[in-house]
C-alpha cells in the first residue's frame, strides 16, 4: 500500500518512511477515540491503520461506546471548548466520568504507545497501563474555551506524556510537550482520487442533482459550527444575481446527538427552494463527496469553529 | 578521476522535524523582541533554519519567519526588509545569530514612532524544533554516484547534510564539501569549495540540490575530457 504512493509523494519519501518504520517496528500503538464512522478522526484512522501495520507497528484502533447522555454531554463539551457557551449539567459531567470508567474496563488499553483523540476519551488516563506512553490527540480548537469545561478537562490533559495540536493557535497554555501534525489529506481515498466526467456525472445522477447550472456546495456534518444555515443565506445572496444551485452534503456521526436538530433548522431555512439540495450522506459516502467537489463550481468551508477533524 | 571511489563512502542521513509548541505569542513587535530574547535556541533555529525544510520545493520571499510575520501581519515592510536579509549561516552560532536579530529590532523600534502590532489576530506563535536523523542505507563511493543518489534522494537529506551539518554538528563545513574534498572521499578540492559556497539565502531545498548537482555535472563533464 505504501508503495501507491511513490508516484505521488515527493521524491524518497517511501523509502524514508520505510527506514523510520525499522526505528518503530513491532512496537504496539492502540488508537482510541469515540466513534468508527463519521467525523474526520474516524476517516483518517481508516487509512492510516494499515500503512502503521505495513511499517511493522502492531497497531490497534478501539472505540469507546457510550450513553445518550455521554454523547451530548461530549457534544457539549466539543462546542464549549471552540468557544461556544454551553449549559452543563453535574449529570453531563458524571455521564462522563462513568463513561470513561465502564470504557476502561472493556477496552483493551495494553499497548506500549496510546495515542487518545480528542475530549471524549480523555478521562481513559485513569487506567493507563504502568510504563505505557500516552498522547493526546486534539482535533479542535481549544485556545479559547468555556472556562469550566475547560477546567474540567484540564487535570485529565495534564497527565498525558504529550499532546498535539493541529495548529499552533489552537493550542491551550500545558507544562507538558505540545506538538503540531498538520492537517493532511490521502490522494488516494475515494474522497480525493482522480475521477474522470464520466464517473462524476454517473453519481450526481444517482444523487438527484442537475448539472445544468453552477452548483455552490458545502459538504459537512450538519453542525452548528459549520453554519449551514448560514450557507443557505449566502446561497441566497449569490442567487439575486447569478442562477446556481446548492447542495448541502453531510451526515452526522454516531457520536453527535445535535445533528437532526440541526438537519431541521437547515430545512426550514431552505423551505421548498427546488435549486437546493440537502443530501443526506451514510460516513462511506467518499466517492459522492468527491464527485460533488469535482463539480462544485464553488466549494464553502464556512466554519464558525475552527475545527479541522 | 570520474572513476576515483573513496575509501570513506558517503552516508546519507536524511531528517524529519517534529515540531513543538512553547505556548508563547506576540501580538506586536515589541513582545516579539521579548520573546526572542528568551525562547531556547531551539526556538530561534526553527525559524530561521528549518524554514527551509517547511519550504522544500518553493522560494519564499523571506528566509526566516520573522521577517515574513512583520510582513505579513505587523505590515512593517521595512523592518521585514532588514530582517529577510539575513542568511542564517552567515553565523557560525545560534547566539550570535539571535544577537544580530535583537539588534537589528531594538534599533528599528527605537526610531520608530509607535510599536506596529498585529493587524489581523495572526500572533506569532514560537515554535521549536526537534530534528530526528533517519539513516537512508545508502552509501556512494563515486562522484557518478553521489550525483545519482543526490539527484533522487528524498530532500530532506539536503537539508541535514548542508544546513544542519553547519549549525546544529558545528562542522566547518557541509558535510557534501568536507567529503569531496577528503583524502578519504574523492580529494576534488575545487568542486568541494564550490559546494561549500552554493548560497542558501533565496533558495528553496530543491533549488540547493539542482546547484550542487550542476556543479558535480560540471566536474564529471570536466574528468571525461581528460
Amino acid at each position: 500500500m505504501l508503495e501507491n504512493y511513490r508516484d505521488v509523494a515527493p521524491h524518497g519519501t517511501v523509502e524514508l518512511l520505510r527506514q523510520l518504520g525499522r526505528r518503530v517496528e513491532g512496537k504496539s500503538l492502540v488508537h482510541i477515540n469515540s466513534t468508527r464512522y463519521g467525523g474526520g478522526v474516524a476517516e483518517m484512522l481508516h487509512r492510516l491503520l494499515p500503512l502503521f501495520e505495513e511499517l511493522g507497528i502492531k497497531v490497534r484502533w478501539e472505540v469507546m461506546t457510550g450513553s445518550d447522555l455521554f454523547y451530548r454531554a461530549t457534544k457539549s463539551f466539543h462546542n464549549a471548548l471552540q468557544g461556544t457557551r454551553q449549559r452543563i449539567t453535574p449529570e453531563m459531567y458524571d455521564a462522563y466520568i462513568e463513561c470513561n470508567r465502564d470504557n476502561a474496563k472493556r477496552l483493551n488499553l495494553d499497548a506500549e504507545f496510546a495515542m487518545i483523540h480528542d475530549p471524549q476519551p480523555a478521562a481513559l488516563i485513569d487506567a493507563r497501563p504502568h510504563g505505557a506512553t500516552w498522547v493526546w490527540r486534539c482535533h479542535i480548537d481549544v485556545s479559547t474555551p468555556q472556562h469550566s469545561v475547560w477546567q474540567f478537562l484540564h487535570p485529565f490533559v495534564l497527565r498525558y506524556d504529550a499532546a498535539v495540536f493541529s495548529l499552533p493557535k489552537f493550542s491551550q497554555r500545558l507544562p507538558l510537550p505540545q506538538f503540531l501534525v498538520y492537517p493532511s489529506i490521502d490522494p488516494f481515498s475515494d474522497k480525493n482520487r482522480e475521477l474522470g466526467p464520466d464517473g462524476i456525472d454517473r453519481v450526481l445522477q444517482r444523487l438527484g442533482v442537475p448539472r445544468d447550472k453552477p452548483i455552490l456546495l458545502q459538504v459537512s456534518r450538519f453542525d452548528r459550527f459549520k453554519d449551514p444555515v448560514g450557507v443557505v443565506a449566502a446561497y441566497r445572496l449569490v442567487k439575486k444575481s447569478h442562477d446556481c444551485r446548492l447542495v448541502l452534503a453531510g451526515g452526522t456521526a454516531t457520536d453527535d446527538p445535535e445533528g437532526a436538530e440541526v438537519l431541521a433548522e437547515v430545512q426550514e431555512a431552505v423551505g421548498t427552494d427546488p435549486d437546493v439540495h440537502i443530501l443526506l450522506l451514510p460516513p462511506t459516502a467518499n466517492l459522492e463527496i468527491n464527485a460533488l467537489q469535482r463539480a462544485a463550481t464553488i466549494i464553502y468551508q464556512n466554519p464558525l469553529g475552527r475545527d479541522l477533524g | 578521476m570520474s572513476n576515483r571511489s573513496a575509501t570513506m563512502p558517503f552516508r546519507f542521513v536524511s531528517c524529519m522535524e517534529l515540531r513543538e509548541v512553547l505556548g508563547k505569542r506576540a501580538m506586536d513587535e515589541q513582545r516579539l523582541l521579548e520573546l526572542i530574547e528568551e525562547v531556547p535556541d531551539d526556538s530561534i533555529y526553527y525559524h530561521t533554519h528549518s524554514y527551509f525544510l517547511r519550504h522544500a520545493y518553493t522560494q519564499q520571499l523571506y528566509s526566516n519567519d520573522f521577517a515574513t510575520w512583520v510582513v505579513l501581519y505587523a505590515q512593517d515592510r521595512v523592518l521585514g526588509e532588514r530582517l529577510g536579509v539575513l542568511d542564517p549561516f552567515d553565523f557560525s552560532d545560534i547566539e550570535q545569530l539571535r544577537d544580530e536579530i535583537l539588534r537589528i529590532m531594538a534599533d528599528h523600534l527605537n526610531h520608530s514612532t509607535a510599536v506596529p502590532r498585529c493587524i489581523v489576530s495572526e500572533p506569532f506563535e514560537f515554535i521549536r524544533s526537534h530534528v530526528i536523523e533517519i539513516p537512508l542505507g545508502l552509501e556512494t563511493s563515486t562522484l557518478c554516484e553521489f550525483y545519482d543518489a543526490l539527484a533522487d534522494v528524498e530532500v530532506g537529506a539536503v537539508y541535514n547534510h548542508v544546513c544542519e551539518a553547519r549549525m546544529r554538528k558545528r562542522l566547518l563545513s557541509v558535510d557534501f564539501a568536507c567529503w569531496l574534498s577528503s583524502e578519504e572521499g574523492l580529494g576534488l578540492q575545487e568542486l568541494a569549495l564550490n559546494v561549500e559556497q552554493v548560497g542558501r539565502l533565496g533558495l528553496s531545498l530543491e533549488g540547493i540540490r539542482n546547484k550542487i548537482l550542476r556543479l558535480c555535472d560540471q566536474e564529471l563533464a570536466r574528468q571525461r575530457t581528460l
